[in-house]
């Protein structure tokens, strides 16, 4: 399978590769999915900006109180940071369950997470983190929640010329616990569904709850229902499980031959239910 | 057309290539190196996998322009030049891991990735670093044991 021909260009600067996405051209970073979509001849760009090698897209580092990703880090490189393994386990965590070795060698974050794949694994994590997107084109920068960065299926915030440069996440040190449990299509690695919780407990009850969910529907979402329905209330596994039963409710569940909407629903409950506990066990 | 300059198994290319070529195919039919083998074309099967920078990668799903300035290691990049095997296939000779071949050049670098990051590693973490290899003959436990095996062998 050959991809459609392209002009390649591969800037030294984000400078230039910003200019020419200004002109039209498509970024290109890993390519672990725009690739296959070429090869398909299910995109055909005319020009690629290879953004994949740019130093200042590289980078992880913590900064008033929270960690900056540079958006050319690659999966191997979230899952392997000790920064992340640190301080926001829930990303390096999550981004050990991407693909596999290959696929997490070149995948980047910001790719993965312009690309908004309904079934990609970031969304949930990035949801429950209260990450924020770092969006920058040749105008400027501008910084969205990722509610309102990702809009539907493959459809995010990007404004045509503009590329994410850049996810904040928060330092998750101490009392706060997170997990990320994830049911996965066995060949593709890709998640059925996939939930990510992030938990605080204080006297026995629940401070603060942030519930991610990937896979279910078209897109990822924040379950706003899952989380409140615990803060407040007593740490027990009937809260947990009854609140885990709110996750799939108002969405628009997806079928395909690997899941009925009716069996992705009830697994997004469980697969809450078991993101909520281990979190818990991982929460002072 | 672009010229890239690589480096493959410590030897210096240079050539003019398309854009759009993919990285196995310069590998396979403009160097002439056969070992690393097409399979699924669409990154599942791991047979096209090589190393480029020290990180292994699905040559299919790569465009050699991609690679421009960087290292390349292919399975013929690993026998010392006298032919002497290196340990990873030695093991997979003496486990026999193999029945028709075809995934091994891929299975063999992805062992070598999986050996340098983790030396000592378990059955399931022997089996999660070769998600992304597929093999249809042997059913994986002979593979599994020649990871193990090399592994003892220090490889």
């Amino acid at each position: 399978m050959i991809a459609n021909s392209f002009e390649y260009s591969a800037p030294g600067s984000l400078k230039e590769a910003l200019a020419l996405l200004a002109e039209g051209a498509k970024p290109l970073a890993g390519g672990m999915s725009l690739i296959p979509m070429m090869k398909l001849r299910l995109a055909n760009p005319e020009h690629l900006v290879d953004i994949g090698r740019l130093p200042e897209l590289n980078y992880i580092r913590e900064e008033g109180g929270a960690i900056h990703i540079g958006a050319g880090v690659t999966h191997f490189e979230v899952e392997s940071s000790p920064l992340l393994l640190g301080k926001c386990p829930l990303l390096a965590e999550t981004a050990a369950y991407i693909g596999d070795i290959q696929v997490r060698n070149r995948g980047t974050l910001g790719g993965s997470v312009a690309h908004a794949d309904p079934s990609a694994d970031y969304p949930a994590a990035l949801h429950a983190l209260d990450a924020k997107i770092v969006l920058t084109s040749s105008e400027g920068t501008r910084t969205l929640s990722t509610e309102e960065f990702f809009l539907d299926t493959f459809t995010t915030a990007l404004d045509p010329g503009e590329i994410v440069s850049e996810v904040i996440v928060p330092v998750d040190a101490g009392l706060t616990g997170t997990s990320y449990q994830k049911f996965l299509q066995p060949a593709s690695g890709f998640a059925i569904v996939g939930a990510a919780a992030r938990v605080r407990q204080e006297g026995g009850k629940f401070t603060m709850v942030r519930v991610g969910v990937t896979g279910l529907s078209g897109n990822g979402y924040r379950a706003r229902n899952v989380e409140d329905a615990l803060v407040g209330q007593d740490v027990t596994d009937a809260n947990i499980k009854a609140a885990a039963a709110l996750v799939a409710d108002g969405q628009d569940a997806s079928s395909d031959l690997h899941a009925t909407a009716e069996y992705r629903a009830h697994l997004a409950g469980a697969y809450t239910a078991r993101a909520l506990r281990a979190a818990l066990s991982r929460s002072a | 057309m672009r010229t890239i300059n690589v480096s493959v198994n410590g030897k210096q290319y240079s050539h003019e290539v398309e854009p759009r070529m993919l990285l196995i195919h310069y590998l396979r039919e403009v160097i002439g190196l056969t070992g690393t083998h097409m399979g699924c074309e669409t990154s599942l099967c791991g047979a096209c996998t090589i190393e480029v920078d020290g990180k292994a990668v699905k040559s299919c799903t790569m465009f050699a322009v991609q690679a421009d300035g960087a290292k390349i290691l292919t399975v013929e990049g690993l026998a010392a030049p006298d032919g002497t095997l290196h340990p990873i296939q030695e093991a997979y000779w003496t486990e026999h891991a193999l029945q028709c071949g075809f995934c091994t050049p891929g299975m063999i670098m992805i062992t070598k990735q999986i050996l340098e990051r983790n030396p000592n590693p378990t059955e399931h973490e022997i089996r999660e670093g070769l998600d992304g290899n597929l093999c249809r003959c042997t059913g994986y436990q002979h593979i599994v044991n020649a990871v193990r095996t090399a592994a003892k062998a220090g490889a």
